[in-house]
């Protein structure tokens, strides 16, 4: 008999590691096919106005052009504005590629040159000539048009994104009795996605109205949907498929032009076309918004919180509203019985915002707990001491339990292996030669989701257990963890496991965001399991009469056998007996809503932050940095500390680095490289350290687990911006913080 | 990107001859600069002469004292040539403070004298630029204008020259030699680059055609006392706001010969002769220092987003000049470096 072998909790190493630093594993725009074209976008070099003219006859006679394709000689698409709506669509009308004359935001794509090279469609487009009617009164800054500001039109969106809790007793009374108060405003500029993989979509051909799509993408039925939508086509014959995709961190939540397009050329020249987005294309479509929050916090003379206001302005496209729930988080750490919650849109002339990495809450975050800092301060209590002190083991604004919250365990563990405690209380009291010494610390929380998720699990006459989803793998390990899942039901080693994702064919997975993959599919493959071993009894049953009398409960499965009784038959036996037929079935996982109701469910993170900031000359670095996370249970604490390393990078760039520099007067990002879009290197990261604490969580879903995809990035950017106070006595509320703003 | 024709030169009159055969012709070195401006449009060749063959690499010493450095040989051979390290470590310092180890590898020394502004607009082929377009306007003047110049500016261009290998070089008095049309030249290093004036569309005064072939290095190489010190928006891999390459000769303390020059805050590396005049038969300390940043800094000009710059520089002055007292403090990529205890 085998051993029983356990592959959950292990640190087992990306299962394709192997093809993806040797160059093996082939990304979008690697598949290569005789014949295929190659199509560069042309973006708007204005703000907004209406393209009167495009001078296509020039470069149409340059050598190897095939095509220009912009809105006057477009092939129609759907009628309806829904058609257009993917699942991550706010509320509004979709933007649509070439489909008038009318410029909505710079940069807008305008029209596709598809030529037998893509040198020869670079070229095209750069010498593609465009005649505009500019509107010179455009408005693309956030803080110079807060007079637009107004709710975000209820809609679909509003089921994930709902509006602002309603304000609890009175907070401006609170505010101005209470004993300590502290206030803040706080802002960033734009962020822009930039995942080392392009955006890229190989569109085959295979006869009328039958495409094969390589894209990168969160959500292979997602864009399967959305292109059978738009261009009229069966869902059946159009096949999305994206096993390796570079990284995506909610860029490839929604289809993304180059998509639209490639399908597009494809179906109107029948031709197998690729489009691939350079790197300055890459500044042309969502980003985290420009966003600006006040945030105010009162508290009685023993630092226990009394009133919470928070206030944020994002903002959003002329055509669509896209919203954060910015201002939901405050009341759901600290409990307080005044509570003043806003949320406004500016809608501006740009492209529409997009979910990146911890939408809202790494935004949030940075306004709460920089101002509770201020707090601590006036206090005089220590920053830890006052989180415990205003610590709520229940969601004190729903009044509702945790599924499970180990936060305190975060800010114990997390203190005492940071050294916390050396921290001398007063600013500017430590210093290390010419550098003046700060520690930060802040709290993190991010939603633990689960979504519906169809699996297929089946056992073929090699005995092999094959597990299949349409769910990608966007480099969090989703494709090693599933593996893992999988081998731990049925105590197989994961050698035998074969998982099969990243295709629209395979069975329903949703787009892969919001940290809720690994319960979303995870649970689906418990249950597919569940169901399988059901049927392998059945068969055992009917194989060996030594089974007759086992039940679910009494039968194990180890190492591709079944187990009674001291009896095995392994499931090449099973499937032999079944004719040599492979045994199979589809399974739901979807997330016990109605049990859940009565539950707050979050992850939780406490960050701790020892900055060096030059004293005559502003220069900030982090030295040493630690994020504590409870996230229930670890799958693989391999994948996930990289998740939560990678979040801390994310962090220190946000705070101390990366910066798109509008220019109002052009409504353009000047900066649209990565040259000067300063994303960290190497000598900007230093000492990173991550602790999962213990965290057992029984309600939550079948696995325990909540998801590590974006709590990592939450709590480090506070931290480092109340290391820096603490540092030098500079609140710099504004970020990136860079050295010019301490000197 | 247009096509265009690539031809290897194997010496420079034939690269001379190549070059003249067409109008829309260009050099070729390393190509890290070139291909990037051809790529985005901004650079337009119809035939580039590969020059990286018409000379042999090499350092050669030369009979004063100095040594004649190959335009062709790359940063990174450069700054790691054992000559230049042990002599003329101000400029090692400097080479590698900038850009990546992969771009260094392929870079050129000549290619680096003729980088051209890292300004967002004139990389932008889609904005006005009077250096790219003179006559189009500069919206840098009123946009974002955090990495622009504080000195030696117009009212047509506030671009800044971005290399960190000329800041030393300025420092050291280097010469570049070359080899023109019109024969060949010697150039001291101050009047090799230019100030914008009415044409910013022009970097330097070297002609069509003309080619770097050497640089040249005093005897006089500050080994002892030095430092580069570079202030940027990310520890490494990117140019400089402000960057100081300065250089002492002591005797007993006391400052005998002293260069100060200043990259990012100007079209060319800064130097001001009164500034390092003054420091000659003082003791280097903060006084000293802050007096010659004060000079050095007279006339510069703060715009919306770059006013910092005159005041930082006038830190990084002094920070770099006391580190110059003691170089082995210096830090990798020219970060600022732990003087506290001089
Ligand atoms: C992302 C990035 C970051 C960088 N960061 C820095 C930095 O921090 N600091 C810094 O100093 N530099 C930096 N650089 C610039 C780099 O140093 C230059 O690109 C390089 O030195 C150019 O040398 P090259 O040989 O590649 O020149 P090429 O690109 O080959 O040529 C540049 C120009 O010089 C001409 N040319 C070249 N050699 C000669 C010659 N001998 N005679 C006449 N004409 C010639 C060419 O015709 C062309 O016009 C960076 C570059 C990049 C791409």
């Amino acid at each position: 008999m085998k051993e029983m072998n356990t592959t959950i909790g292990k640190p087992v190493s990306r299962l394709e590691g192997f093809e993806k630093v040797t160059g093996a594993a082939k990304y979008a725009a690697d598949h290569h096919v005789p014949g295929l074209l190659y199509g560069y976008v042309v973006n708007s070099t204005i703000t907004k106005g209406r393209i009167t003219k495009i001078y296509t006859r020039e470069v149409s006679a340059l050598p190897g052009i095939i095509e220009i394709l912009t809105h006057e000689n477009r092939m129609p698409t759907a009628w309806f504005d829904i058609q257009y709506a993917d699942m991550d669509a706010p509320s509004g009308t979709v933007f649509k590629p070439l489909h008038d004359d009318k410029i909505r935001y710079n940069g807008q794509p305008i029209a596709l040159v598809i030529a037998e090279s893509y040198e020869q469609a670079r070229l095209g487009a750069a010498k593609l000539r465009v005649e505009y009617d500019e509107d010179t009164q455009h408005a693309t800054e956030l803080k110079g048009n807060l007079e637009r500001a107004r709710p975000p039109k209820p809609g679909m969106a509003f089921l994930l994104k709902p509006p602002p809790p309603k304000p609890t007793g009175d907070f401006e009374k609170a505010y101005e009795e209470a004993a300590f108060r502290a206030k803040g405003e706080y802002g960033h500029s734009a962020e822009f996605h930039n995942p080392m993989e392009l955006f890229a979509s190989t569109v085959l051909y295979e006869g009328k109205g039958k495409l094969a799509i390589y894209s990168k993408t969160q959500g292979t039925i997602n864009d399967q949907t959305f292109v059978a939508n738009v261009f009229g086509l069966k869902y059946k014959n159009v096949k999305v498929i994206a096993p390796y995709v570079g990284g995506a961190f909610g860029s490839g939540l929604r289809p993304q032009y180059q998509l639209y397009l490639a399908v597009m050329a494809a179906l109107q020249l029948q031709r197998h076309v690729r489009v691939v987005l350079d790197r300055s294309q890459m500044f042309t479509f969502g980003h985290r918004p420009q966003t600006l929050m006040q945030m105010r916090i009162s508290a009685d003379g023993d630092g226990k919180v009394t009133g919470l206001n928070h206030e944020g302005y994002g903002e959003t496209s002329a055509y669509e509203d896209y919203s954060e729930i910015l201002v939901k988080w405050a009341p759901m750490l600290y409990p307080a019985a005044n509570t003043l919650l806003k949320y406004n849109l500016v809608p501006l002339d740009v492209a529409t915002p997009l979910d990146m990495r911890a939408p809202g809450g790494s935004t949030a975050f940075h306004a709460i707990e920089c101002t509770m800092d201020q707090l601590a301060y006036q206090l005089n209590m220590d920053p830890l001491g006052l989180r415990i002190k205003n610590y709520s083991e229940a969601d004190p604004l729903e009044n509702k339990p945790f599924t499970s919250k180990e936060l305190k365990a975060c800010y114990l563990q997390g203190a005492a292996k940071f050294g916390w405690y050396g921290r001398k209380p007063e600013p500017r009291s430590m210093r290390r030669g010419n550098k003046l010494v700060g520690y930060g610390m802040a709290t993190g929380m991010w939603d633990a989701m689960q979504m519906p998720a169809r699996v297929e699990a089946k056992i073929t006459p090699d005995g092999k257990l094959h597990i299949k989803s349409a769910i990608t793998d966007i480099g969090t390990g989703t494709f090693t963890v599933m593996t893992q899942i999988a081998a731990e039901q049925f105590g197989m080693a994961m050698e035998d496991v074969i998982f099969d994702y990243g295709n629209s064919k395979l069975p329903f997975a949703p787009i892969q965001g919001g940290s809720f993959s690994t319960s979303t599919v995870g649970v689906g493959v418990v249950n597919a399991s569940k169901a399988l071993k059901k049927m392998l009894l059945k068969l055992a049953k009917k194989v060996s009469a030594e089974f007759k009398n086992a039940e679910v409960g009494t039968v194990t499965f180890v190492g591709g056998e079944i187990i009674y009784n001291g009896h095995a038959l392994s499931f090449i036996k099973l499937v032999a007996a079944n004719g040599d037929k492979p045994i199979h079935t589809k399974n739901m996982g979807y997330p016990h809503a109605l049990k859940l109701r009565k539950y707050a469910m979050a992850t939780h993170s406490a960050a701790f932050v020892e900055v060096e900031v030059d004293e005559d000359l502003g220069v900030a670095t982090v030295t040493r940095a630690l994020t504590a996370v409870a996230a229930g249970r670890i799958i693989n604490p391999k994948t996930a500390r990289s998740q939560i390393l990678g979040g801390m990078v994310w962090g220190i760039s946000k705070a101390l680095r990366e910066e798109a520099l509008l220019d109002p007067a052009i409504g353009k990002y000047v900066n649209q490289n990565l040259a000067e879009y300063h994303l960290p290197v190497h000598a900007d990261i230093k000492g990173l350290d991550v602790i999962f604490v213990e965290e057992q969580d029984q309600l939550i879903n079948e696995l325990g687990t909540k998801g590590v995809g974006e709590i990592g990035v939450v709590a480090i950017t506070p931290a480092i911006a109340n290391a820096v106070y603490h540092a030098t006595g500079k609140r710099i509320n504004d970020l990136p913080i860079h050295f010019d703003k301490l000197l | 990107m247009n096509d265009f024709e690539y031809r290897l030169a194997a010496t420079t009159t034939e690269a001379q001859q190549q070059f003249s055969s067409s109008r829309r012709s260009s050099y070729v070195a390393g190509g890290t600069n070139l291909i990037d401006l051809l790529k985005y449009n901004l650079a337009d060749a119809d035939l580039l002469v590969d020059i990286n063959q018409t000379q042999a690499t090499s350092i050669e010493e030369l009979a004063g004292g100095g040594v004649r450095i190959s335009a062709l040989m790359t940063n990174a051979d450069t700054a790691y040539h054992p000559l230049i390290e042990k002599r003329y470590p101000l400029l090692s310092k400097a080479i590698l403070a900038g850009a990546s180890a992969q771009i260094r590898n392929m870079a050129t020394n000549g290619g680096n004298l003729l980088q051209r502004t890292r300004c967002y607009y004139f990389y932008d082929a889609a904005s006005p630029c009077n250096k790219r377009n003179p006559g189009s306007g500069c919206p840098a003047l009123t946009g974002q204008n955090r990495m622009m110049a504080i000195l030696g500016a117009s009212g047509h261009c506030i671009a800044v020259f971005p290399s960190d290998m000329c800041v030393a070089l300025a420092a050291l008095e280097a010469v570049i030699l070359t080899n023109g049309p019109a024969g060949e030249r010697m150039v001291k290093f101050g009047d090799f680059h230019r100030l914008p004036g009415e044409h910013p569309e022009l970097d330097n005064i070297l002609q069509p055609g003309e080619i770097i072939t050497a640089i040249e290095l005093p005897g006089e190489g500050f080994a002892a006392n030095y430092s580069y010190l570079k202030i940027r928006d990310r520890s490494s891999y990117a140019f400089a706001l402000v960057s100081v390459a300065t250089a002492f000769e002591l005797e007993n303390g006391i400052i005998k010969k002293a260069r100060i020059a200043l990259g990012g805050v100007a079209h060319k590396p800064w130097r001001v002769n009164e500034a390092e005049g003054n420091l000659i038969g003082k003791a280097v300390n903060k006084d000293t220092l802050g007096a010659a940043a004060d000079m050095i800094l007279k006339g510069a000009i703060g715009l919306e987003h770059n006013s910092f710059k005159i005041e930082l520089a006038k830190r990084a002055i002094i920070r770099n000049g006391l580190t110059a007292l003691k170089p082995e403090l210096q830090l990798p990529g020219a970060q600022p470096a732990d003087t506290s205890m001089l």
